[in-house]
This record gives C-alpha cells, sequence and structure tokens, in this order.
C-alpha cells in the first residue's frame, strides 16, 4: 500500500467523518466545525472541494452517501440532536462554470432528545431508507416513500436499545432468506456487565423490527460494528471495535427448530479476535468485497486484517503517522505514479515491508535475510563485480559500472546465452 | 506452523502523529480514504493547530505501471489460453502445450524487461536509470524463477536431460561468460562435451551414458595422477575443475556469479546423470559452501531451494511475500494447477490456493481505470467466489461515460447479472431525469426494466407536452415497441403520441378510435381525460362526421364523469376562479361540439342504412 495523494483539508476543526461515494469518485467530510465538504475527482485525478457548507449547529459526528440509484444524496448526524439528507442539485450553470455544485437540504430529522451518533443508509433493495441512533438509545428508521421527493421522510420505526447508542450497522444481504436486519452497538461506559451489542430483525407478520439476538460476551463499550458484505453466504459476519477488534459470524438455525413466526436465532460464534490496537478501537469497516476489514484504534494506526485462503485471520498491513507534518501544497502526491515513484516500494516489498503481501505465514520462523536492510534485491548480490555490459537479463543488473555500458536484452529463444 | 505470523508491512502516513491522534477511514472500491482524527475528545470541540490532510491510500502500486501494463495486458491472452486447453489432451501433448504456455509467459516477462531496459537507457538522469534497473532485476528475478519452475515441475525433466535443462537456465541467468572467454566455464572443453552429450532415447541408454561418462571421468583422473599437466598449473587446474574438485572450483569462485551457478558446474563435472530427487541436497550444499557459512539467505535463495525441495506450495508462498504485485504468482500458480500439481485447500474460505491469488490479482486490476477489463476474464474463472467477486466489483465502476456503461453493462449482459444491469441502468436513468434528459432516462429505465421509473418519466413527458404542446425525443417515443408494455404510463404516453401521428397524418377516424379507447380502456389517466377530450374537439369540428353516434355517447360518458367527479373543496381564490371559468368554458364548447357531431353521426348513420 501507499499513499497517493495528500489533500489537505481545510476544515477549521477536527475531521470526524470521511466517506467514499459508491463509486469512490466523491467523498465528503464532516467536522466539528460544524460543515460538510464534498469532493470530486477530476479527469487527472484530482480532487478539488465542489461545495462546503454549514450542516448543523454541533459537531458533525458522521456523514454517509446514499446509493446512486436514488441520486445524489447524503446524510449526516450531529451533536445538534438531528440528523439531515441533503441532495444536489443540478442546474445553475453559474455554479458549474466555477466548480462548485450545490446541495439543498432536504429534511431534518428531529426526533432524538440527544445527540445523534450515528446515520446509516439501509442496503438499497428496501428502498430508500435510513437509520439513525442516538445516546438516548433509540434506533429510528426513516422512509423516503418517493424517491423523487426527497423532503418528505416518514419515521417508520423506534427501536429502544435501553442503553446510549453509538454505531449501527444494516445487513447488507440481499437474499430473500434473509429479513433486513440491524445490529446496534452501545458505548454506555457505566460499570455494568450488560451486552452492549443487539441485533434486530424485521418480522414480516408484525411489521415490526424485534430483537434477535444479544452478543452475551461483548460487555465494553463498543464504539463501532460493520456487518461484511455478503458474497452468497447463508451466515452473517459481523465486526465490532470495542476494547478489541472482533469478528463474529452469526449462523440462522433452521426455523423448523425455532418457533415459527419469532424472530430467527443464531449460532454466534467469534471467529477473531484482536487486541493488537493495545487500547479503544474506534472503526471498523469492511472493504467491498468483504474479504478485508481494516480497524482504527487508540495506537493511531489502521490495521487490516484478512483471512488468508485458509481461514486465517490476521494483520496483514498496518498504516501508521510518521509524525512528521505534510509539507507543500495543498494538494500532492503521485496520482500517476511514475517508475519513479515505484521503485521504492518495490525495493521496499523485496524486503517484506510491502503492505498486503504476507497473506502466507512463512513456514520457518522469521530469516534474517528478511529484514536485512543492505540488499535491496531479490537476487544475492555479486561476491565480485564483472564488468559484465552484455545481458541486462544478469540479476547483478543494477551495477555502477554497467550503467554507461549497455546493450538490449537478448530475446528469446530460450537457447542463446553462452 | 501455518499458525506462525509474518510481519504486517507498515505504510507510513505523512503528517500524523499516532502518539497523540487517531485516524478515521473509509474504504472506496480501490482506495482508501485516511484522516487524522480524535475519537476520544467527542463533545468538546477542540481546535487542532494546522490543517489536516486526507489521504489517498491505493493497494497495488504496479497496477499503475505503464511498462508492466503491458505485461499485465500480454499475459491474459496467455492466461485465457491456457483455460481452454482441452482437457483431453493427455500425456506428451498436454505436456509440450504446457510447457509452450510456460514459454510464453516467460517471453512476456523479457519482453517487458527488454522494453524496460530501452527506457533505462533512455532516462538520462541516474536515478531514473536505477529506478529502471531495480525493476528490471525484479522482472529477472522472477523469470530465473519461472525457469526453474517450468523445468522441474513442468517439463518434469528426467536424470541425464535434466542437467542440460538446468545448464541453459544457468547460461540464460548468467551472463559473464560472454565477454570472459578465458573463463573457466568457456574453457569447459566444448567439442568433447558437445559429442558427450546425447539424449538418452537417442543413440544411448542413460546407463550407456554414465559408463562412457565414468569411463571418461577416470581417464580425466589417470591424467591427473599421472602428472599430465604437471608443467601447466592452469591446464591442471582446469583438469580437476573437470573432475568436479569443489576445491578447484571455489577457487574460481569469482568467475561463478551465485551459488546456483556453483551448483549446475559441479553437478555437471561430478554428477551429470542426478536424478530431480537428489537435487535438494546438491543445492543446499552449494549453498552452504559457496556462501562460505554466511547464513544470511535472500529471499530469492529460499524460493529457489525450495524449488529444488519440489516444495511447490512454499515456492508460491515465499515468492507472494517477496514479490510486489500478484501478477507472479496467480499465473504461475495457475499453470501449476493446470499441471495437476497442487493438492486443493478446498477448506471454508471456499476457494483453493489458485482461486485465492487469482481473485487477489483481478481485484487489483479493478482498482485501475483501464485495467478492470482484464480482471473480468480472471473472475470468470474463479469458480467458487469469481461471480460474486465480479458482480461486487462491476457495478462499482465510475460510469463516467456512455460509452463506458455500455462496456459495463455488455459484461453483465453476457454473464446474465441481471440485478446489476437493472441497478447501473438505474443509476444512469436517474442521472439523466437529474439532467432533465428525459429521453435518455426513459430508455435507461426501459433497459432498467424500472416500471415506477418509467412512470415517473413518462409522466414528466406528459407534463411538459402540456406545457409545451410538443413533444421531445420523437423517435425514442415512436419507437418503443414492446417495451411500451412496462408501465401503464408509458404505454399511455406511447399511445397518445401514436394518435398525435395519426392526426398529423389525417387519418382521422384511426386517431378518433385511438383517442376514444384510451379514456374507455383506463389507460388515461383522469388528469389527462380533459386534454383527451380537447383534442377530441377538432375532430368533432370536421366537416365529415368522424365519430359514430355510439363513439359521441362514449365520449359524453366520459365528460360526465369526469365533471360530475370534481368537488369543490372551500372558499376558491381568485386564480381558481378564473381556472374554473376557463373549464367551464371548455366543457360547454365540448358539450356543443359533441351535441352537434350525436345529431350529424345519427341523420349521416341513418341515411346510409336508409340507402
Amino acid at each position: 500500500m501507499f499513499v497517493a495523494r495528500s489533500i489537505a483539508a481545510d476544515h477549521k476543526d477536527l475531521i470526524h467523518d470521511v466517506s467514499f461515494d459508491f463509486h469512490g469518485r466523491r467523498m465528503a467530510t464532516c467536522s466539528s466545525d460544524q460543515s460538510v465538504k464534498v469532493w470530486d475527482k477530476s479527469e487527472s485525478g484530482d480532487w478539488h472541494c465542489t461545495a462546503s457548507w454549514k450542516t448543523h449547529s454541533g459537531s458533525v459526528w458522521r456523514v454517509t452517501w446514499a446509493h446512486p440509484e436514488f441520486g445524489q444524496v447524503l446524510a449526516s448526524c450531529s451533536f445538534d440532536r438531528t440528523a439531515a439528507v441533503w441532495e444536489e442539485i443540478v442546474g445553475e450553470s453559474n455554479d458549474k462554470l466555477r466548480g462548485q455544485s450545490h446541495w439543498v437540504k432536504r429534511t431534518t430529522l428531529v426526533d432524538s432528545r440527544t445527540s445523534v451518533t450515528d446515520v446509516k443508509f439501509a442496503p438499497k433493495h428496501m428502498g430508500l431508507m435510513l437509520a439513525t441512533c442516538s445516546a438516548d438509545g433509540i434506533v429510528r428508521i426513516y422512509e423516503a416513500p418517493d424517491v423523487m421527493n426527497l423532503s418528505q421522510w416518514s419515521l417508520q420505526h423506534e427501536v429502544s436499545c435501553k442503553l446510549s447508542c453509538s454505531c449501527i450497522s444494516w445487513n447488507p444481504s440481499s437474499s430473500r432468506a434473509h429479513p433486513p436486519m440491524i445490529a446496534v452497538g452501545s458505548d454506555d461506559g457505566s460499570p455494568n456487565a450488560m451486552a452492549k451489542v443487539q441485533v434486530f430483525e424485521y418480522n414480516e407478520n408484525t411489521r415490526k423490527y424485534a430483537k434477535a439476538e444479544t452478543l452475551m460476551t461483548v460487555t465494553d463499550p463498543v464504539h463501532d460494528i460493520a456487518f461484511a458484505p455478503n458474497l452468497g453466504r447463508s451466515f452473517h459476519i459481523l465486526a465490532i471495535a470495542t476494547k478489541d477488534v472482533r469478528i463474529f459470524t452469526l449462523k440462522p438455525v433452521r426455523k423448523e427448530l425455532t418457533s415459527s413466526g419469532g424472530p430467527t436465532k443464531f449460532e454466534i460464534q467469534v471467529v477473531a479476535q484482536f487486541d493488537n490496537h493495545n487500547s479503544q478501537v474506534w472503526r471498523v469497516s469492511w472493504n467491498i468485497t468483504g474479504t478485508v476489514l481494516a480497524s482504527s484504534g487508540d495506537d493511531g494506526c489502521v490495521r487490516l486484517w484478512k483471512a488468508n485462503y485458509m481461514d486465517n485471520w490476521k494483520c496483514t498491513g498496518i498504516l501508521k503517522g510518521n509524525g512528521s507534518p505534510v509539507s507543500g501544497s495543498s494538494q500532492q502526491g503521485n496520482a500517476n505514479p511514475s517508475l519513479g515513484s515505484n521503485i521504492p516500494n518495490l525495493q521496499h516489498s523485496l524486503n517484506g515491508s510491502s503492505a498486503g503481501r504476507c497473506f502466507f505465514p512463512p513456514l520457518d520462523s522469521p530469516r534474517a535475510g528478511w529484514s536485512r536492510p543492505s540488499y535491496a534485491q531479490l537476487p544475492p548480490p555479486p561476491l565480485v563485480e564483472h564488468s559484465c555490459a552484455a545481458d541486462t537479463a544478469s540479476l547483478q543488473y543494477p551495477h555502477p559500472r554497467r550503467a554507461s555500458l549497455s546493450r538490449p536484452l537478448n530475446p528469446l529463444p530460450e537457447n542463446e546465452g553462452v | 506452523m501455518e499458525e506462525l505470523d509474518g510481519e504486517p508491512t507498515v505504510t507510513l502516513i505523512p503528517g500524523v502523529n499516532s502518539q497523540k491522534k487517531q485516524m478515521c477511514f473509509d474504504w472506496g472500491p480501490g482506495e482508501m480514504l485516511v484522516c487524522e482524527t480524535s475519537f476520544s475528545k467527542k463533545e468538546k470541540s477542540e481546535m487542532v493547530p494546522g490543517c489536516p490532510y486526507i489521504h489517498i491510500i491505493r493497494k497495488d502500486i504496479d497496477v499503475y505501471c505503464k511498462i508492466l501494463r503491458k505485461l499485465f495486458n500480454e499475459s491474459h491472452g496467455i492466461f485465457v489460453g491456457l483455460q481452454r486447453i482441452e482437457e483431453e489432451l493427455t500425456g506428451k501433448s498436454r505436456k509440450a502445450q504446457l510447457v509452450r504456455v510456460s514459454k510464453n509467459y516467460r517471453s512476456v516477462i523479457r519482453a517487458c524487461m527488454e522494453e524496460m531496459h530501452q527506457l533505462a537507457i533512455a532516462a538520462k538522469d541516474p536515478a531514473g536509470d536505477s529506478q529502471f534497473s531495480s525493476q528490471i532485476s525484479i522482472l529477472s528475478a522472477m523469470e530465473l524463477i519461472w525457469n526453474l519452475c517450468e523445468i522441474l515441475f513442468i517439463e518434469v525433466a528426467p536424470a541425464g536431460p535434466l542437467l542440460l535443462h538446468l545448464l541453459d537456465w544457468v547460461r540464460l541467468h548468467v551472463c559473464e561468460v560472454d565477454s570472459l572467454s578465458a573463463d573457466v566455464l568457456g574453457s569447459e572443453n566444448p567439442s568433447k562435451h558437445k559429442d558427450f552429450w546425447k539424449l538418452p532415447g537417442n543413440t544411448q541408454t542413460l546407463t550407456e551414458l554414465e559408463l562412457k561418462w565414468q569411463h571418461w571421468h577416470e581417464e580425466c583422473e589417470r591424467h591427473l595422477q599421472d602428472g599430465t599437466f604437471a608443467s601447466s598449473p592452469h591446464l591442471e587446474a582446469l583438469c580437476k575443475i573437470m573432475l568436479g574438485d569443489e576445491a578447484a572450483l571455489l577457487e574460481e569462485k569469482e568467475l561463478l556469479s551465485n551459488w546456483y551457478h556453483f551448483l549446475v558446474t559441479r553437478l555437471l563435472y561430478s554428477h551429470p546423470t542426478v536424478k530431480p530427487m537428489d537435487l535438494h541436497r546438491y543445492a543446499q550444499s552449494s549453498l552452504d559452501v559457496f556462501l562460505g557459512g554466511e547464513s544470511n539467505t535472500e529471499p530469492l535463495d529460499n524460493i529457489l531451494l525450495a524449488a529444488f525441495e519440489f516444495d511447490i506450495h512454499q515456492v508460491i508462498k515465499e515468492c507472494s511475500t517477496a514479490l510486489s504485485n500478484w501478477w507472479f504468482v496467480a499465473h504461475l500458480t495457475d499453470l501449476l494447477d493446470h499441471c495437476k500439481l497442487l493438492q486443493s485447500h478446498n477448506l471454508y474460505f471456499g476457494s483453493n490456493m489458485r482461486e485465492f491469488l487469482l481473485l487477489e490479482y483481478a481485484s487489483g486490476l479493478f482498482a485501475h481505470h483501464s485495467l478492470w477489463q482484464l480482471g473480468v476474464d480472471y473472475f470468470d474463472y474463479c469458480p467458487e467466489l469469481g461471480r460474486v467477486s465480479l458482480e461486487l466489483h462491476i457495478e462499482r465502476i465510475p460510469l463516467s461515460t456512455e460509452q463506458k456503461a455500455l462496456k459495463v453493462l455488455r459484461v453483465c449482459e453476457q454473464r446474465q447479472m441481471t440485478e446489476q444491469v437493472r441497478s447501473i441502468c438505474k443509476i444512469l436513468a436517474m442521472k439523466a431525469v437529474r439532467n432533465n434528459r428525459l429521453g435518455s432516462a426513459l430508455s435507461w429505465s426501459i433497459r432498467a426494466k424500472d416500471a415506477a421509473f418509467a412512470t415517473l418519466v413518462s409522466d414528466r413527458f406528459l407534463r411538459d407536452y402540456c406545457e409545451r404542446g410538443c413533444f421531445s425525443d420523437l423517435d425514442l417515443i415512436d419507437n418503443l415497441g414492446p417495451a411500451m408494455m412496462l408501465s401503464d404510463r408509458l404505454t399511455f404516453l406511447g399511445k397518445y403520441r401514436e394518435f398525435h401521428r395519426l392526426y398529423g397524418e389525417k387519418r382521422f377516424v384511426d386517431a378518433a378510435a385511438l383517442l376514444l379507447s384510451l379514456m374507455t380502456s383506463q389507460i388515461a389517466p383522469r388528469s389527462f381525460w380533459m386534454t383527451l377530450l380537447t383534442d377530441a374537439l377538432p375532430l368533432l369540428e370536421q366537416k365529415q362526421v368522424i365519430f359514430s353516434a355510439e363513439q359521441t355517447y362514449e365520449l359524453m360518458r366520459c365528460l360526465e364523469d369526469l365533471t360530475s367527479g370534481r368537488l369543490v373543496h372551500g372558499e376558491p381564490d381568485a386564480q381558481q376562479l378564473q381556472d374554473d371559468d376557463i373549464e367551464t368554458t371548455k366543457v360547454e364548447m365540448l358539450r356543443i361540439g359533441l351535441a352537434r357531431n350525436l345529431a350529424r353521426s345519427i341523420i349521416k348513420e341513418g341515411s346510409l342504412e336508409g340507402s
């Protein structure tokens, strides 16, 4: 992994959330400065801030994009006890010329009496719906029945969780076998031993969300929660950020074994648990295919977790601050990295330090040569230098004396050589 | 042993102090966003000094390298060809084909190296040059490993030819000999050697060969003991080398570029008929002797050693850790799998190692704005998770142009990925509506088979017609065909437009019948009836009678239905009163027109029947 680009965010206070749109061509940021900014990627790969506006009268905790089937729609939630839905307006040629877009507030959801801590759009097959959760312990589910009129949102469900809520996650599965499902985490810090993760499932008959499961083993404050993309599995995978990173599987117990009509019962297992962040874990999120989980913790690092083909979960990469300031202009990096920027990485990788590479655990204990910095290249260095300019296929290629004397490679056939 | 963790790899994010701050992040389809934040202090907003940066993180750097792109492109063709190799081919012909495929892969690597070499020459600055060079050295290492794997795993050369292959292997990758004619290897008595080496099966058996070699070996030894070369130390050394004397070989160590060069040389003079099974022993001891106790082996050494040990699994593991892209392991593993060399590791993950690596490689390609098209075929050949991975990746391709969208759609349609097709069309329809391109919106929603959206767009069309008195996108609406049946409103739109066409063509009788049927069949929305009735007015005023008496009765019933159904709520304002005025006038005119037409039609029908 490598940093391709760094962009000055220009928020006047702490940024709380960054969010890519579905295609990765736009992003949104939100901050304690009460604003949201939208950024667009140009054809050349540069990012430009195309809108920045005050959204709330308090810190904005989260910002998230609706699926593009519903247009260009954002939702935000804030300390000011509200969540809001925003839509981009097309037109106004003046704006377009200035490279600016215009966002209007379509609705303010004011039902919470406390800080709204998370907002998430439901999977698109459910229509245009969103869920919020708040410090008062209530999950609210809203729906916009007319996707062309986003000013009308109706509160469909209020689910009480009894504990201050910090995070929600919709189960993304679109399988008919899986009713809509939402998991809720609580960061309630009071010294009780109550379980902090609850899973609610929609019941077709009662038309209500009912509690399906409580993860009894999670008793420490939970800061984030994320269902993995389903990949056609019959069971669900749920990642939880608490004092460590935990990955659970929820396997539905066959219906005929449970009382019919009631919520699905699950067989719950911990498949991985990592305390590498040393302390609190604050965020967990899956990549789009659900093969890699990223987590962010008090150690200031983002860690990447992946199961290899033997189903062993392990840390495969760490994103870590280097502590030194970003210098120079507001946007820097290598969008189209020339070879120049590639090579150091390749070289690093040969020493085993490029991210995402160690999916195969070495069979033997780590070798001395692995971390030895002196030889950057894969091939062993020649013991004696030869003045061989003849064949660049030679493994000793980068060679001080060869730089000036070079001849094109001998192409195949194979038998060339001596 | 599997539990032993490799060290995770670290990527440094500039400007973030991990001691004091945390990072928030988000995944995108090909990239990741990372930004400094502080999670613990939520309620208090604390002013941060300086300005935080948003960092865009990418995964596979090689995907963005222009020259490697050629490697990806050309190997894609070989890969697809390999997947289609006929299963029934067995024995020699199959093996020959697999060896050919392997050589093709290697020649692509070589071509890539060559191109890189040209660029290295062209690069004037030394920094650029060294960067190209190190890239070349990596490609070169890949080719070296691949070649050895080809000899050992694919050719499966038996004792005898095995050493020949290894000689070629060393010759291809060690270059010194050419320029140093006095070299040990160069003076290896080629004529004798060449005569000597005849492939077993051609003229002699392996045993015969061994016997002859033994004989020659003894002769050399006798010469040495007799002191034939005592006068010339050089010749004596040469003779010792030909006898495979290790000490003598090591004296010329500087001419042997590395341990595997030493290994092959040693085998040539002391064990020319080495069996595959014994290779590892010689390889290990050559490595130990050559490095002289320095046990610091490099990744490449370990990979080659694992190959000599015939431990394919280990070769792949070591390669996947040491190389910066998935290209090499994915393609090599796939080829070895076609050679039926991999036991499958069918565990819960649902795919074997081959598939695991191919999925990684293909996902990397999807991060690139055009290479994703190659990735599609790789996913196609992953039986377990290829399909669902493709579904998840392809719907994220940015639909920046119509052309690109059509390309993505074609891929989905070829694979019957109906949900992705629907979603992509829906996204495009929504985009078009937002930009007020109704024709495009309509055709995308028809393609998405989205009835609700087609209704919505049809309503927009009708509204536009009411406002402007004409239709846009006539081509589209005139050629809806069976697509018209998608939604009632769309059917109405199509039929209503047909009415206008008939009217324009002066086919008044047909036009009149159609107009009436739109109301009687309830296809026309109630809100549109007044417009339709108004459209009937000029037909009622024509010289000849168009609506029959029966049809006129129907029209009258429609009008009465409409007017009697209207209820006035509350106090009407001025605007409403004015609107009502217009409405009343319209209704009055219609009533007069209908009555007059009824009279004319009764007379006409009566007189026709009478005649």
